[in-house]
C-alpha cells in the first residue's frame, strides 16, 4: 500500500496529524506532508473530510535493501553495567561486522548512561549511539521502542541484535512490528550466508526437536533476540577506540501511560548458572529432593553451581532457576557433570556451550552417554560420592 | 468490561518425538491442545470479568478449521464467545502476520477494554504475537504478567522482571501476555462444556470478513521465511567407562586432573 497526499486538495486542518498514530505527517506551510515514519498504515486516510489522502496498492519495487549497513546491537543495562548478554551480542556482532566489512554499532539507552559506552567500544562496538533521558531510567516498553526505533531509523542498519531476556523479549517484537520488518525469537546461531549476505537465524523449534533457521530477505532491518549464555564475548581491550554519538528523541506522552510503582528484586540467592565455570547437574535419576545432597556436595566441593534437568525441577527437587536446557538456562561451563540425566534434546540444548561433559548414568544407551566427554556407566549414588571422596584425598595428597 | 482472549491450538510438544533413523519429526498421533498459557490468559479475563460485575470475554484464535475444538474448550471454561479466523488467506503466517490478522479482526470487533494473549506458543516459543498485536492497535502492553486487578480505572498489574518482579500501573484499554504462575484454569463443568457447543455463538470469518489485505497477512504479509530444518547432530562421542566406581572414578578424576579441569 502507498499513500497519497494531494497537496492542492489539502486545506491543512491538521486532522490527519491527530490520526497517524507513527507521527509521520508534518504541517509544512500548511499542508500536510509526509515523513520517513509512515509505514502506510491507512489510518490517516479516513480521517482526512477532504479527501485529499488516497491510499493505492502498490507494485512499487521494496525499499532499496542496499540502503541498510551495519551491524546495530541493543546494549541492554543492569544495575548500572551492560547486561552481559549485550557484551556477548557485541562478541558475535564483530565477527558478523567484520565478514559483511561493515561497522558495529551499539545502541545505549538510559539515563546518565554515557560512561557505559567505553565499556562497550572496548568488547568491539565501533560506534555507540546513546538516547538519555530521565524517563528511560528504568525499562519501559513505550519509551524504549520509541528510542530504538528512533536510533534504527537514524542509522539503518541491515542486522539488529537483542538479548531474549524479558527485556528484549517484550521490547524487540513491538519495535520490529513499528519498522514492519521480520523477527526472529531466541536465536541460538547466526551466520552470514555466503551467496547472498542474508542473516542466517537459527533457532529450535516444536519444543527443542528440531532447529529452524530463518531468513528476512525483504524487509530491513533483520532482527533477532539470541539466547543469553550462547555467544561468546571479546576478551575487553580498554585500549580500543571508538565514537560516542548522542542521539535525540522526543519522547510522546502516549509512551508514559504505564508507570512502574515499584521494583522488587527477587530476594533468593542468585543462581548464576549462565557465568558458571563448573556446573554439576541433577536429574530423575537423583531420585528425591533429599538425594540431591550428592549433587550439592560435588557442587560444592568443585566451587561450581547445581543444575537440574526439568525433571528434576518439575518433581519439586530443586528450585526452578536451576533448570539447564530449551526451556531453561543455556550454560557454557569449563566442565559440566551430569548425575542422573538422560540427555533429552531440551536439555542438550542447554549444554552446547560447555567444554568438556561429564556424565554418569545406568544406562550406557542414554543420549547423554553420546553427547558426553567422558561417560561413566554406573549408580550416580556410588559414583559421585566416591568421586567426591577421590578429590579430596587427591587436594589433601597434593598439599601435603 | 469487554474482553478479548487470543487463543492458539498447539501440537502438544511434549508428545513430539522424532523418528531414530530419519531424524524427522513425527507428528502423527501428537494430541492438539489448547496452548498452555492461552488456558491461563482465559482464566485471568473470566476473573476480571467477575471483578467488573459483568461484561463479555471473547475468544479468538487463527487457524485451520480443527482449530473449533480449542475454542469451544474455553467456551466451556466460561467465555461467552468464539471467533475462528479461518482461511487459506492465513496460512503460512509468522508471528507478523498472524498479529496483523487478529488485529483486523479485533478491529472489526471494535469495542473492547482489554486483551489477554498468552506470554508464548509452546510450539515456537517466541512470545512475539502479544507485542505485536498491541502495536497494530496502538495500545500500551504489560507482558510476562503475574497478577492484574482494577484499580482507580486502569489495571494495577504484578509483572515478572529478569531479577525480580516490578509492580505497576496501565491504562485501559491494553493488552497483557500472562504467565502460567497467574493463576489455575478453571476445569470445564459438564453443563459448561454441553452449554459451549449448545448455547454459545462461535462464528468463523474469511479474510474477506476481517477486510485483511492480502499483502497484510499469511505468507504474503509475512517478513521472515524458514531456509531450512534440521535435527541437531550429537556431538562427536567421548569415552564411554564401565567397570567397577573404583576404576571408572579413578579413570576419570585423571582425565580431569590431565585436562587441567579440576
Ligand atoms: C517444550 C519442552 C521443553 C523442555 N525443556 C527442557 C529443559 O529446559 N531442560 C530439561 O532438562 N528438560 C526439558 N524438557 C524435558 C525433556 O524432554 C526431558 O523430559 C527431561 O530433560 C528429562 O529429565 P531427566 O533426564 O532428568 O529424566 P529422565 O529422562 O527420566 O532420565 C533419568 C536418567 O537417570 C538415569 N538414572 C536413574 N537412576 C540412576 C542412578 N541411580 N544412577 C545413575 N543414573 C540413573 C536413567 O537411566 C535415565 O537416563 C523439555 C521438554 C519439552 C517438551
Ligand atoms: N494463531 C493464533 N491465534 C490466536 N492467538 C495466537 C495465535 N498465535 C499466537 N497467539 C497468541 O499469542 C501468544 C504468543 O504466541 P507466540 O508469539 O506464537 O509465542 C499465544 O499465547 C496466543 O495467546
Amino acid at each position: 500500500m502507498a499513500i497519497n497526499i494531494d497537496k492542492t486538495i489539502c486545506v491543512g486542518c491538521g486532522a490527519c496529524l491527530k490520526a497517524c498514530p507513527y507521527d509521520a505527517i508534518d504541517m509544512i506551510g500548511r499542508k500536510a506532508i509526509m515523513n520517513a515514519n509512515c509505514v502506510h498504515c491507512g489510518s490517516c486516510v479516513d480521517s482526512c473530510k477532504f479527501k485529499a489522502i488516497t491510499s493505492t496498492a502498490s507494485d512499487a519495487p521494496k525499499a532499496d535493501l542496499a540502503e541498510w549497513k551495519g551491524i546495530l546491537v541493543f546494549a541492554e543495562t543492569r544495575d548500572g553495567a551492560p547486561a552481559k548478554v549485550a557484551l556477548e551480542l557485541l562478541g558475535r556482532g564483530r565477527g558478523l561486522a567484520d565478514e559483511r566489512k561493515v561497522p558495529l554499532y551499539a545502541a545505549l539507552l538510559g539515563h546518565q548512561v554515557e560512561p557505559l559506552a567505553q565499556t562497550l567500544i572496548a568488547h568491539g562496538a565501533d560506534v555507540v549511539l546513546t538516547v538519555d533521558d530521565p524517563q528511560l531510567a528504568e525499562f519501559r516498553t513505550a519509551p524504549f521502542c520509541r528510542a530504538l526505533t528512533g536510533v534504527i531509523r537514524e542509522i539503518k542498519p541491515e542486522i539488529v541484535l537483542i538479548g531474549a531476556t524479558v527485556i528484549g523479549r517484550d521490547l524487540a517484537p513491538r519495535t520490529a512490528n513499528r519498522l514492519r520488518t521480520g523477527l526472529t525469537a531466541d536465536c541460538t546461531e547466526l551466520a552470514i550466508e555466503a551467496a547472498s549476505g542474508l542473516l542466517l537465524q537459527t533457532r529450535p523449534a516444536f519444543g527443542g526437536n528440531v532447529m529452524a533457521t530463518i531468513i528476512c530477505p525483504n524487509h530491513r532491518p533483520q532482527m533477532s533476540t539470541v539466547r543469553p549464555g550462547v555467544m561468546k564475548p571479546l576478551a575487553a581491550d580498554p585500549n580500543r577506540k571508538g565514537e560516542v554519538k548522542p542521539v535525540k528523541i522526543g519522547l510522546k506522552d502516549a509512551d508514559l501511560k504505564v508507570i512502574v510503582r515499584e521494583t522488587i528484586r527477587s530476594a533468593a540467592k542468585h543462581v548464576d548458572l549462565a557465568e558458571a565455570q563448573v556446573i554439576v547437574a541433577g536429574g530423575r535419576g537423583v531420585g528425591g529432593a533429599q538425594q540431591f545432597g550428592v549433587v550439592r556436595d560435588l557442587a560444592a566441593l568443585l566451587g561450581g553451581e547445581i543444575g537440574a534437568s526439568r525433571a528434576a525441577v518439575e518433581s519439586g527437587w530443586i528450585g526452578h532457576d536451576h533448570q539447564v536446557g530449551q526451556t531453561g538456562k543455556s550454560v557454557s561451563p569449563k566442565l559440566y557433570i551430569a548425575l542422573g540425566i538422560s540427555g533429552a534434546i531440551q536439555h542438550l540444548a542447554g549444554i552446547s556451550g560447555a567444554d568438556f561433559v561429564v556424565a554418569v548414568n545406568r544406562d550406557p544407551l542414554a543420549p547423554i552417554m553420546k553427547a558426553a566427554d567422558v561417560a561413566i556407566v554406573g549408580d550416580l549414588h556410588q559414583v559421585a560420592p566416591l568421586l567426591a571422596a577421590e578429590i579430596r584425598r587427591h587436594r589433601k595428597e597434593a598439599s601435603a | 468490561m469487554n474482553i478479548i482472549v487470543t487463543v492458539k491450538q498447539v501440537p502438544d510438544t511434549n508428545d513430539v518425538r522424532i523418528d531414530p533413523t530419519t531424524g524427522t519429526l513425527i507428528r502423527e498421533g501428537v494430541p492438539s491442545i489448547v496452548n498452555p498459557e492461552d488456558r491461563h490468559a482465559v482464566e485471568l479475563a473470566l476473573e476480571l470479568r467477575e471483578a467488573a460485575g459483568g461484561g463479555r470475554v471473547t475468544v479468538i484464535s487463527m487457524g485451520p478449521p480443527q482449530a473449533e475444538v480449542a475454542l469451544r474448550e474455553v467456551l466451556a471454561m466460561g467465555a461467552d464467545e468464539a471467533i475462528l479466523l479461518s482461511d487459506r488467506a492465513f496460512a503460512g503466517a509468522d508471528t507478523l502476520a498472524t498479529a496483523s490478522a487478529l488485529s483486523y479482526a479485533i478491529k472489526k470487533i471494535g469495542n473492547f477494554d482489554l486483551i489477554i494473549c498468552g506470554r508464548q506458543a509452546i510450539d515456537g516459543d517466541t512470545a512475539q504475537v502479544g507485542p505485536q498485536l498491541a502495536e497494530f492497535l496502538q495500545i500500551p502492553q504489560v507482558t510476562y504478567v503475574l497478577t492484574a486487578r482494577f484499580s482507580y480505572g486502569g489495571l494495577l498489574i504484578e509483572r515478572q522482571t529478569d531479577s525480580g518482579t516490578q509492580r505497576l500501573t496501565a491504562p485501559l484499554p491494553a493488552l497483557l501476555t500472562c504467565l502460567k504462575e497467574t493463576n489455575v484454569p478453571r476445569i470445564p463443568t459438564l453443563p459448561g462444556c454441553i452449554g459451549a457447543y449448545r448455547e454459545k455463538t462461535f462464528t468463523v470469518w474469511s479474510a474477506k470478513d476481517i477486510a485483511a489485505p492480502a499483502e497484510q497477512i499469511g505468507l504474503k504479509g509475512s517478513p521472515t521465511q524458514v531456509r531450512r530444518t534440521f535435527t541437531p547432530a550429537p556431538k562427536g562421542e567421548g569415552r564411554i567407562l564401565t567397570g567397577e566406581p573404583a576404576a571408572t572414578v579413578r579413570q576419570t578424576l585423571d582425565i580431569l586432573l590431565e585436562k587441567g579441569l579440576i
